[in-house]
């Protein structure tokens, strides 16, 4: 892959930001039911799905400071609110368990489609990450799956679901936000599909799995948002406040 | 499963050896060798590195660094070469499978009962409640799924209806 122009280059290392930072930022809110989850088995699920997530973020973090010259701490923890790059879906807290399983439904199913393109990725660090990380979110989709089928069930929550899906749809949508450089990308191989092709299939597997529950399937005719991933909300400065609060105490102390 | 190589010399001898002493940190009873974790190892010709690659079990799994330190030192400590270098490499997944036969035996003699072959499975997306688990304490094969997710990431919950406990399972992954 050395054969790369900068330009390709610099777009592979926004890529591989996003893929980061989405982890990363929704790791760290559905850590914060560990303790609190509606029983005790989820809280183990949950806190469990919460630490693979994490360990993903590394992971990426990882091969993004060896792809730009720098340190996956520093990437994680030293960058200010602003200069995060996780999609619009993760600027929202847990609020309640039916926010979080919604969230989840729109977050795992964009990852599962995100991950198979990658896994045929032409830069073998992103193929062999993605292929990896494909086999441990099997895990996730089936548990968040589950818990869509439950709660579409009962009247409540069934409601509760509905109206969630309907907030969080519109910045879940920029999972799949241009990125600049994208096409660079595209035709070097590194991510074999465009976004707006996994975009259109995501619609079509939620759809499919929504229409299956008997909820709402929303019509997306609207480009994915050109600011799905540069927005940033006070909910996310008060999780950035908490997640980088040991780093910013002790700056460059070693763990 | 393990890559042993063909020309296996006396060093590449005393290098596996040396790493079948190097213990799971959360399953001490199996050995990295045994758990499939060892992708590569290669001694360079003028002895000055010794390189051997990891792969995870999962990604985010806390004992990978401590793995790669034991191993660092376990190497180390042979005096084969002047410099052990140990990295983590997702070259290939990690599979359930990469584990040996006598790593399930030694998973089962501890308490967990080792993940069903992928081969047995069909789809993994298919597998994890529709998978029968033997009881590692009494054998039985009236176990229910409790959870797929355990104290650590490879780890599920079940339980066993026949000596009434539960137990944990290495996930099929």
């Amino acid at each position: 892959m050395t054969d790369l122009d900068a330009a390709t280059r610099e777009a592979l290392a926004e890529l591989v930001l996003t893929l980061a930072d989405d982890e990363f930022v929704l790791g760290f809110w559905d850590s914060e039911w560990t303790g609190i989850a509606p029983m005790l088995e989820e809280d183990v699920a949950t806190s469990s799905i919460a630490q693979d997530e994490i360990g993903h973020a590394k992971a990426w973090y990882e091969l993004l400071a060896e792809l730009t010259d720098d340190d996956a701490d520093r990437i994680a923890y030293g960058r200010e609110p602003d200069a995060y790059r996780h999609a619009a879906l993760m600027n929202h807290p847990r609020t309640d368990w039916a926010f979080t399983v919604a969230r989840r439904f729109l977050y795992e199913t964009a990852d599962s489609i995100r991950l198979e393109a990658l896994s045929r990725s032409s830069h073998p660090g992103i193929a062999g990450l993605a292929a990896k990380m494909r086999r441990e979110e099997t895990y996730h989709l089936l548990h968040w799956s589950a818990w869509m089928r439950r709660l579409a069930e009962g009247p409540e929550t069934r409601a509760r679901i509905v109206a969630a899906l309907d907030r969080l749809r519109p910045d879940a949508e920029a999972i799949f936000s241009p990125l600049a450089g994208e096409a660079a990308l595209v035709t070097a191989g590194v991510l074999p599909d465009g976004l707006a092709a996994l975009r259109a299939a995501w619609h079509e597997r939620t759809a499919t799995e929504l229409r299956a529950l008997g909820l709402p399937v929303p019509v997306d005719e609207a480009p994915a948002p050109t600011e799905g991933r540069t927005q940033r909300t006070d909910d996310f400065r008060w999780l950035w406040g908490e997640f980088t609060s040991v780093a910013r105490a002790e700056p460059g102390a070693s763990w | 499963m393990i890559p042993h190589r063909a020309s296996a010399g006396e060093p590449e001898a005393a290098i596996w050896a040396a790493l079948a002493e190097v213990p799971d940190p959360e399953i001490p009873a199996i050995s990295v060798v045994d758990l499939g974790v060892i992708h590569r190892v290669e001694l360079a010709d003028d002895r000055s590195t010794l390189r051997v690659e990891l792969l995870p079990t999962f990604i985010g799994c806390p004992a990978i660094e401590m793995m790669r330190e034991a191993i660092g030192l376990r190497l180390g400590a042979l005096g084969i070469a002047e410099r052990v270098e140990v990295s983590l490499t997702f070259a290939e997944p990690w599979t359930s499978d990469r584990i040996s036969a006598a790593g399930r035996q030694q998973l089962r003699s501890s308490g967990f009962a080792p993940p069903p072959h992928l081969r047995d499975l069909g789809a993994l997306g298919e597998l994890p409640t529709l998978t029968v688990v033997a009881c590692p304490y009494c054998g039985s094969r009236e176990t229910t799924l409790e959870n797929p997710f355990g104290p650590t990431l490879c780890r599920a919950i079940y339980h066993c209806a026949g000596c009434r406990q539960p137990f944990e399972a290495f996930k099929p992954i």
